[in-house]
C-alpha cells in the first residue's frame, strides 16, 4: 500500500472515530456535565446568600474540574476529526513531497501513531492525573498525547522540507490523476463543499452582525444578577438568572456548533472529491455517497440550530445526519480499501498501467 | 503550476506555521493565565457577594468580563487563522477547476489570501481597542474572504456547465 493510500484510509479512519467518539460522548457525558456545572454555579450562589465563603470556593473548585473533565473529552474529538483532516490533506500533497516510497511510507506510519496516540493520551488525562508520574504538574497521560504531538508535528515538517525539496529541484511536476479527475462525484462533492464553507460564512458572519455582542452582554449581565442577588438573598432573582444562564450557553453552543460544523464538513467534502478515482464502487452508488454525505453536512447544521426552536426533535433529526456522514465515510472508506486490495494484488500488472498509486 | 494556485498554496502554508506560532505563544504565555483569570474573578464576585462587599463584587465582575472578552477573541484568532489557511490549502490545489482567466483566479487568489490575514487579524486587535477600526478591519477581512470564495464558487460552476455533467 502506498504511502498516500495509508494516509487516506488513516485520516478517514481518525474521522470516522472522532464523529463516533462525538457522538457517544454527546449522549453520555455532555448534558450531564452542564446540568454538574449548573447545579455547582446555583450552589455557589446559594452559599453566597449564606454568607459562606469557603463553600462558594469549593463550588466553584467543582465547576473548574467538570469543565476541565468536559474539556479533555472535546480536545479528544476536535483533534481526532483535525488530524484526520490533515492526513487527508497531507494524502493530497503526497506526489510533491519528494522522497522515496518507502520513506513516504514510513512517514505515514509515525503520522498516524502520533496523531493516534495524542487523543488517547488527552482522554486519559482525566483518569490517570499525575500518578506515578516523574512531574509534579504533568502527568504519563499528558507526556503520552504531547509525544503524539511531536510525532504529527514533526512527519508534517518532513513532508514540507520534501516538498521544498520538489519544488527546488529540477524535477518535473508529478502527473498527479487524482487531480485531474472530473467525474461526475468530485464535481459534486467539490461544489457542494464550497457552497457548504459558503454557508458556513455567512451563518459566521451573521451571528457575529446579530449575537456576538448581545451574548457577551447577556452573559456579564446574568452573572451580575446572580450575584447581586446573592448579596441580596433574593432566590427568586437568582434562579432566574441561572434559568436565563442555562439558555444562553445553549444558544451560544448551537450557534457557533453550526457555523464550525458547515464549514468542517465542507473542507472534509472538498477534500473527498480528490479522492473519488480511489473508491472502487459503482459510478452510480459513488454518487449516491456523495449526495448522502453532502445531504448530512447540510441537515446535521440545519437542525442543531433547529435544536433551540424544537429541541430533541431537531437534535435527533441531527444525530440521524450525523449517521448519514458517517455511513457515507464509510462506504467511501470500504470503497478505497477494495481499490487498495486489488492494487495490491496485482501490483506488477499495474505498474505500467498507470493507475493512480 | 498556475500563479493563483502557487500563492494560494504557498500563502496557505505560510499562514498555517503562522497560524501553529501563534497558537504555541498563546499556549504557553496566554491560555493559562487568561483561564485562571476568568476563574478567579468569577469565584472572587461570588465571595465578595457572600462577604457583602459590593464593590468588590463589581470590580471582580468587571475584571471577569475584560479577561472573558479577551480570551474569547484570542481563541477565535487561533481557530481562525489555522482554518482559513487549510482552506486556501485545499482550494489551491482544486484551483484549476475554476473556469475563469488566469489574471481573474489571481484576482480572487489575491483577495482569499487577505481576507484570511486580515479577519483574524481584525479580531486579534479587538483584544488592543475596543474602538471601531479593528472591528471594521474584522468585517473587511471576512468580506474579502466572501466574495473572493463566491467569485470561485461561480468559476466552478462555469466550469462544471462546460464540462456538461458528465
Amino acid at each position: 500500500m502506498s504511502g498516500r493510500r495509508l494516509l487516506l484510509l488513516g485520516g478517514i479512519g481518525l474521522i470516522l472515530s472522532g464523529m463516533l467518539f462525538g457522538d457517544i460522548f454527546a449522549v453520555f457525558t455532555l448534558h450531564q456535565n452542564a446540568a454538574r456545572v449548573g447545579a455547582n454555579l446555583a450552589a455557589a450562589a446559594l452559599a453566597a446568600v449564606a454568607g459562606n465563603r469557603d463553600a462558594v470556593l469549593v463550588n466553584f473548585q467543582n465547576v473548574g474540574a467538570f469543565l476541565e473533565n468536559r474539556g479533555t473529552k472535546v480536545d479528544t474529538h476536535v483533534h481526532m476529526i483535525d488530524f484526520g483532516y490533515l492526513a487527508l490533506m497531507l494524502a493530497i500533497l503526497q506526489p510533491w513531497v519528494a522522497f522515496t516510497e518507502r520513506s513516504k511510507k514510513r512517514l505515514a506510519w509515525v503520522f498516524l501513531s502520533g496523531a493516534w496516540l495524542l487523543p488517547v493520551g488527552v482522554y486519559l488525562i482525566h483518569y490517570v492525573g499525575l500518578a506515578h508520574s516523574p512531574m509534579k504538574t504533568i502527568g504519563w497521560a499528558s507526556i503520552a498525547a504531547d509525544f503524539g504531538g511531536l510525532l504529527v508535528l514533526i512527519v508534517t515538517f518532513v513532508c514540507l522540507v520534501g516538498m521544498w525539496k520538489h519544488f527546488h529541484g529540477k524535477v518535473a511536476s508529478p502527473a498527479d490523476k487524482l487531480l485531474a479527475d472530473r467525474s461526475m462525484e468530485g464535481r459534486m462533492l467539490f461544489a457542494g463543499g464550497i457552497a457548504l464553507v459558503l454557508l458556513g460564512f455567512f451563518h459566521g458572519a451573521y451571528y457575529a452582525a446579530t449575537d456576538l455582542y448581545r451574548h457577551e452582554a447577556q452573559d456579564y449581565s446574568l452573572l451580575a444578577q446572580m450575584s447581586a442577588g446573592a448579596m441580596a438573598g433574593t432566590r427568586v432573582l437568582i434562579d432566574t438568572a441561572l434559568a436565563d444562564y442555562g439558555q444562553l450557553q445553549g444558544a451560544k453552543a448551537v450557534k457557533i456548533a453550526a457555523h464550525a460544523h458547515s464549514i468542517e464538513f465542507g473542507l472534509l467534502a472538498i477534500m473527498l472529491a480528490f479522492f473519488q478515482p480511489y473508491v472502487m464502487l459503482r459510478a452510480s452508488w459513488k454518487r449516491r455517497w456523495a449526495a448522502v454525505l453532502l445531504l448530512g453536512s447540510l441537515l446535521l447544521p440545519v437542525c442543531v440550530l433547529l435544536e433551540l426552536r424544537y429541541g430533541l426533535l431537531a437534535g435527533g433529526l441531527a444525530d440521524l445526519a450525523g449517521l448519514l456522514i458517517i455511513f457515507a465515510l464509510l462506504a467511501m472508506w470500504i470503497g478505497i480499501l477494495r481499490y487498495t486490495g486489488e492494487l495490491d494484488a496485482s501490483t506488477q500488472a499495474t505498474a505500467g498501467s498507470g493507475a493512480p498509486q | 503550476m498556475s500563479g493563483s494556485r502557487r500563492l494560494l498554496i504557498v500563502g496557505g502554508t505560510a499562514l498555517a506555521v503562522w497560524g501553529m506560532s501563534y497558537g504555541l505563544w498563546y499556549a504557553v504565555f496566554a491560555e493559562h493565565q487568561g483561564l485562571d483569570s476568568i476563574g478567579a474573578s468569577l469565584a472572587g464576585s461570588f465571595v465578595a457577594a457572600a462577604e457583602r462587599n459590593s464593590t468588590g463584587r463589581e470590580a471582580s465582575l468587571e475584571q471577569y468580563r475584560e479577561a472573558k472578552y479577551i480570551y474569547d477573541r484570542q481563541v477565535d484568532v487561533h481557530g481562525h487563522w489555522i482554518g482559513l489557511a487549510m482552506l486556501l490549502i485545499v482550494l489551491g490545489i482544486g484551483f484549476d477547476r475554476v473556469d475563469f482567466s488566469e489574471r481573474l483566479k489571481l484576482l480572487l487568489a489575491v483577495g482569499l489570501v487577505l481576507g484570511a490575514v486580515v479577519f483574524p487579524l481584525g479580531v486579534l486587535l479587538q483584544t488592543v481597542s475596543h474602538g471601531p477600526l479593528p472591528r471594521a478591519i474584522a468585517i473587511a477581512g471576512s468580506a474579502f474572504v466572501m466574495a473572493a470564495l463566491l467569485g470561485s464558487a461561480a468559476g466552478v460552476v462555469a466550469g462544471d456547465s462546460s464540462h456538461g455533467g458528465g
